[in-house]
């Protein structure tokens, strides 16, 4: 199965043109973000100009007429991506805990009800949803951007999956030694869950930073709009002008897409195994 | 994917699935070796149970019964109308094209990031060197939100000042996805695939990990050819990967890219790029046809029920494992 020398480099010249295929939307997002507008307009520039910094702090700091500084999105994408994150945690961990580790009436039930919500994502259901959460008066805060995502059943599932492998010699020594089931939990399952736990919090966080459609809806006032689904006000904005300022657009596309990319970079291993499951 | 993360695809994973389809006894860790306690269990569900009921089961009743029932133009009261709504939206005729839309797309852009996505899994397998290197190069797409990679596409292939366009200009293609549909699909699903194929080059590369050394061995013994030896030996072990991909890329394409559409074309021209979820975007918040839009959300729901059933039923049975 060996490759021969020659058959090797034409595979790696053949790897090296698709991963620059693959980069090019993102240097092409570089470049522009790096010019002034005017000069966007005619021939596009090969090579990164030196107006990076200043579009950025511009975006930043200043934003589009009609949305808010980039800034202020940025700090309300982190706010909904971990509260998303973390809300999932402290909702899927015990539901998922009891499923596996008691036995009552309505277990399965439970079980089922569980089990229907993985089918659905937030995009299938999201008028009623956007009704539901208006009733509520929920619009235009962060319990309403996040809690209707949380709903969605998957991180529990996914617990409850590896709940399921653990060896039940494990449930056998906790009850003869006496410790209580929320000791168990918290001093036994959690602390052998936890690279399953950093995988799930990466694709968590994530699902929730990319989230666009729910945004749109759940937020009318500029102050909770995100940076993903800002970027559609930002569009409309720069190309109504006489000069469309696609470096400004570029440059907070290139801020939108750094922080989950950076995430699944660094944490690559747990990313992986979180998304791929037990399939390796 | 940027829908809800993904079930992951193992056997195991689907394996375990099945229980509750059959006994009992299998669904939780053992038989007798549980906690006592009688109130416990519920008050560790209670928090989920309550926002699956808020955010979940009364937003699916609802748009149920609003399916049944005919709203007049204030939103105000309304009669119980059977199944009108429904025939309504039959009878509009968008619906059809708007399901001829979705699943266009859903399989071109299935077949296109499935191919480059086992391409890249099986060439990057095959080399010695740099391998961690080029995983991380070919999945980084699957982290870029699809609203940002759908500004990135838009930007490079606008009509006036796009990169790509002028690239397409100058090779005496005309382009404008402004008014030309079949432009149009073609970056939607331009957009979409860059992104997809991440996820699939990651389930491929799982896969291939996932086939012992020996088989591979084996096959290279019998003398054949690098290609045979790929379809007749590597190609149906990935089959649980194949089918499991199919079914989530199809998912995705139905559920997922909203924001695409949303930021490139506005379903447009002509309607010629309005998805099913994209319609009932328009005819609950632009249209204000709200029944139109519960009969459409039920629908939809039917239509993913089917598709996962089929994801855990079928599935199972006809791919090929070790």
């Amino acid at each position: 199965m060996r490759d021969s020398r020659s058959v090797s480099i034409v595979r790696h010249v053949v790897l090296v043109v698709c991963a620059i295929l693959f980069a090019a939307p993102l240097y092409i997002a570089v470049v522009a973000a790096s010019h002034s507008a005017r000069s966007l307009l005619g021939q596009f520039p090969a090579l990164p100009g030196d107006h990076l910094v200043g579009n950025l702090i511009h975006v930043l700091t200043v934003g589009f007429p009609n949305t808010s500084p980039v800034g202020l999105m940025l700090v309300n994408s982190a706010i909904m991506a971990l509260g998303i994150t973390l809300g999932k945690l402290v909702v899927s961990i015990p539901a998922a805990y009891a499923v596996v580790y008691f036995r009552f009436p309505g277990r399965m039930l439970m079980f089922w009800v569980i089990f229907a919500t993985l089918l659905l994502p937030v995009e299938v259901r999201f008028f009623p949803t956007y009704q539901v959460t208006a009733q509520l008066n929920l619009l235009n805060g962060f319990p309403g951007l996040i809690l209707p995502i949380i709903a969605s059943a998957t991180a529990t599932f996914l617990f409850r999956q590896f709940f399921m492998t653990l060896p039940k010699e494990l449930i056998d020594a906790a009850r003869i030694d006496g410790i209580s089931p929320l000791g168990f939990l918290w001093r036994i399952v959690l602390p052998l869950s936890l690279p399953n736990l950093a995988a799930i919090m990466v694709i968590e966080f994530v699902y929730g930073w990319n989230q666009y459609l729910w945004p749109l809806l759940a937020t009318t006032s500029e102050r909770y709009q995100t940076v993903v689904m800002g970027i559609q006000g930002m569009i409309q904005a720069a190309t109504s002008f006489s000069v469309p300022e696609w470096n400004l657009v570029m440059a907070t596309a290139i801020i939108a897409l750094l922080p989950p990319v950076i995430v699944v970079i660094l944490m690559q291993r747990w990313f992986i195994k979180g998304l791929t499951g037990g399939i390796n | 994917m940027q829908s809800s993360p993904s079930l992951p695809p193992s056997t195991r994973a689907q394996k375990a699935i099945k229980p509750p389809f059959r006994r009992r006894s299998e669904a939780g860790v053992g038989g007798g070796a549980m906690f006592p306690h009688k109130l416990l269990p519920y008050l560790l569900l209670l928090p989920q149970l309550v926002v699956v009921a808020v955010f979940f089961l009364w937003p699916g009743i609802k748009a149920l019964v609003e399916s049944l029932y005919e709203v007049n133009v204030f939103g105000l009261g309304g009669h119980f109308a059977g199944l009108a709504n429904f025939r309504a939206v039959f009878a509009s005729g968008t619906y059809g094209e708007s399901l001829g839309v979705t699943l266009i797309y859903a399989a071109i852009t299935t077949v296109l990031a499935m191919g480059i996505g086992l391409f890249l899994a099986v060439q990057v397998d095959r080399v010695r060197r740099g391998r961690s290197v080029y995983r991380t190069v070919f999945a980084w797409t699957y982290a870029v939100p699809a609203a940002i990679s759908g500004a990135l596409w838009l930007f490079i292939f606008n009509p006036e000042i796009g990169v790509g366009s002028v690239l397409l200009g100058k090779l005496n293609i005309p382009w404008n996805f402004n008014i030309n549909l079949f432009d149009a699909m073609a970056l939607i699903i331009a957009a979409t695939v860059w992104q997809q194929s991440a996820y699939n080059f990651l389930f491929f590369t799982a896969g291939l990990q996932a086939i012992p050394a020996e088989v591979l061995e084996a096959a290279s013994l019998d003398g054949a050819g690098s290609l045979k030896r790929f379809w007749r030996v590597v190609f149906p072990l990935l089959s649980p990967t194949t089918f499991y991909l199919s079914v989530m890329n199809i998912i995705y394409v139905f559920f997922s890219t909203f924001s695409i559409i949303d930021i490139i074309t506005q379903g447009g021209p002509h309607d010629g790029t309005e998805t099913l979820v994209y319609q009932i975007y328009q005819n609950a918040f632009q249209n204000a046809n709200t029944s139109a839009a519960a009969a459409e959300t039920v629908l939809l729901i039917i239509l993913v029920s089917i598709l996962t059933v089929v994801q855990f039923r079928y599935i199972n049975r006809r791919v090929h494992y070790q």
